[in-house]
């Protein structure tokens, strides 16, 4: 019924931190099954958007719908991996434990995991190369690691749309090419991610579609359509020129490639 | 001999108690293991959330609320104490929130702030109406765990339990340790990942609140017949030792009980032997305990550390991330 329905719909989005606007009037149709970035300049709201999206935090006005439902209703086909920052990585749990916390959702209140759960979150380990790591305390873990428990943790939701906060942050060359099989695997069956990123050279390379995002929404549409100096330009305002330089380099090695 | 230390003599200290006593310290060594064992388990999850010093503000500022408890119903009773005890408790965390998110103090003076405040209209309540009010600041401060065998006993279907305080305390004991097995998994996912808890639909404000009431009925159950030294320092110190110990949340849970009745015990023993306050010696007991834990853990220990430092000079903390699928 719902299947043809937009994977997220947002209308006049704003979001406000102390009456200070961070988001501003977002209005953006995301479809189904694509792999989209997010990007633009540090403070552009980028964490906010996705944050604010999935209600972590308070909209000051403006809707948001999922699949055409609103939020509430959809919130078992949404996955999340936060900044990997944003946990202590000291705490008293093993890697299997925090990939199933992925199951949480489903599960409902007071219930444990079973053994079924645990089962798909030995494949999701599998998934991202961590099986062998499975019972080891968290904080033995480099970052790139880490980060692959997290989208371990992230494939045991089992979702339709992923939200990921900068997944690819000071991970290593491997976990971010073993991250993007991942992503590509994900969208061929039907998974819509929202990823946000800050690496413009590699954003062009890795995104389907590519949100523009500086408070407010500079443009959304296919990489090869707004991926454009004059959109980066108002993206990033008078920094671009390093930025431009840093895109030209990476067209020159594509085509030497 | 030394005059400043009592002569330590073993069967005065060890055996005695048991052999003469039992039905005295039995009672004592149950009040100290259910106060660390209740303190300890709600303190790991403050530890772990970084709230440790929201447990020790919470300890002080039910004083008004069951003082306000005991002047607006004129009772004594264990629900009205547990009520008033519950409402200061959540009041003290919405007060600690409003300054730090309305203003700009951070929340370690904000906690400074509301429980000082609190607990000195605590003061002022008591001693104001000090001829209707039958409780004691001294009391709940330095409150004896010592007399907790003289209080009245209490029956339960016609079967004898114990004296009330350790019966309360041992009810209070298993309802903590039921919610967090029930709970287990939300408050799990909500000290650990808020971000996440929130994107599966658990209300981290609701969990938070939760574990403040619990904290609130703890505090105040064990006040009264052990004082507020004995419960700040459980609240702490099982947990701290647990973490050093081991770094999986249920044997953490496990060893911080542990060490609860370790401390009540020995605790026991030191007061005999030193015949002095044994809340106090409890305390001493367990943060012996942690500098053991501290020193020889097999894993975090300050031996275990120095002695692989030893065999591999250049072991460092923060060694360069090992390369993908090492």
């Amino acid at each position: 019924m719902h299947d043809t329905a937009p994977a997220l719909e947002l209308h006049d989005l704003t979001v406000a931190y102390h009456k200070k606007p961070v988001l501003w009037g977002i209005d953006l149709e995301v479809p189904q099954g694509k792999l989209i970035g997010i990007v633009g300049p540090n403070g552009a709201g980028k964490s906010t958007l996705i944050k604010a999206v999935m209600g972590l935090l308070p909209i000051s006005s403006g809707w948001v719908k999922v699949f055409g439902q609103p939020l509430k209703k959809s919130l078992q086909r949404i996955g999340y991996v936060p900044q990997r920052e944003s946990v202590d990585w000291d705490f008293p749990v093993s890697v299997m434990d925090v990939v199933l916390m992925g199951r949480y959702g489903r599960l409902g209140l007071i219930k444990r995991p079973t053994k079924e759960d645990r089962e798909v979150a030995r494949a999701c380990l599998e998934k991202v190369h961590m099986l062998p790591y499975a019972n080891r305390q968290i904080s033995n873990l480099s970052g790139g690691q880490q980060q692959r428990v997290f989208l371990a943790r992230a494939l045991a939701q089992e979702s339709d749309l992923y939200f990921m906060d900068e997944p690819f942050s000071g991970v290593d060359a491997a976990t971010e090419s073993a991250i993007i099989t991942l992503l590509h695997e994900l969208r061929e069956r039907g998974k819509t991610m929202l990823v946000v990123h800050h690496d413009l050279p590699t954003a062009r390379e890795y995104f389907d579609m590519l949100i523009l995002l500086n408070m407010r929404l500079v443009a959304f549409g296919p990489t090869s359509e707004v991926f454009t100096n004059e959109l980066l330009q108002t993206t990033y305002g008078g920094r671009l020129t390093i930025l431009s330089d840093v895109a030209e380099a990476v067209k020159e090695q594509r085509i030497l490639r | 001999m030394n005059d400043l230390i009592p002569e330590f003599d073993f069967a005065r200290v060890f055996i005695a108690p048991w052999a003469d006593g039992a039905q005295t310290f039995i009672w004592i060594a149950l009040m100290g293991f259910f106060v660390a064992a209740a303190c300890g388990l709600v303190g790991n999850y403050l530890i772990l959330r970084r709230m440790a010093l929201v447990g020790d503000a919470i300890s002080h500022s039910v004083l008004p609320g069951i003082a306000i408890a005991f002047l607006l119903a004129n009772s004594r009773s264990t629900p009205v104490m547990f009520l008033g005890a519950l409402v200061a408790g959540i009041l003290t965390t919405v007060i600690i929130e409003v300054i730090h998110k309305k203003s700009r103090v951070k929340q370690d003076a904000a906690i400074g702030i509301a429980f000082s405040t609190l607990f000195a209209i605590g003061v002022i309540l008591i001693s104001l109406y000090a001829d209707k009010v039958d409780l004691d600041a001294e009391c709940v401060l330095y409150g004896e765990i010592a007399f907790v065998p003289l209080a009245p006993h209490v029956q339960m279907f016609g079967l004898p339990l114990g004296p009330e305080p350790v019966v309360r305390m041992g009810f209070v004991a298993a309802l903590t340790l039921l919610l967090i097995i029930l709970f287990y998994k939300e408050l799990l996912v909500s000290s650990f990942d808020p971000g996440l808890a929130a994107s599966l639909g658990i209300n981290a404000g609701v969990m938070h609140y939760a574990l403040m009431s619990m904290l609130s009925v703890v505090v105040v159950s064990a006040f009264e017949s052990v004082g507020a030294i004995l419960v700040i320092a459980m609240l702490i110190l099982p947990g701290a030792t647990a973490s050093l110990l081991s770094q999986r949340l249920p044997v953490v849970l496990l060893l911080s009980g542990v060490h609860g009745a370790l401390s009540s015990l020995l605790g026991i023993h030191l007061s005999i032997w030193l015949e002095c306050s044994m809340a106090a010696a409890m305390v001493v007991m367990g943060a012996a305990l942690f500098v053991l834990a501290w020193v020889f853990s097999p894993g975090a220990g300050l031996l275990a550390t120095w002695l692989s430092r030893r065999s591999k000079p250049v072991r460092l903390e923060a060694a360069p991330q090992p390369a993908y699928g090492r």
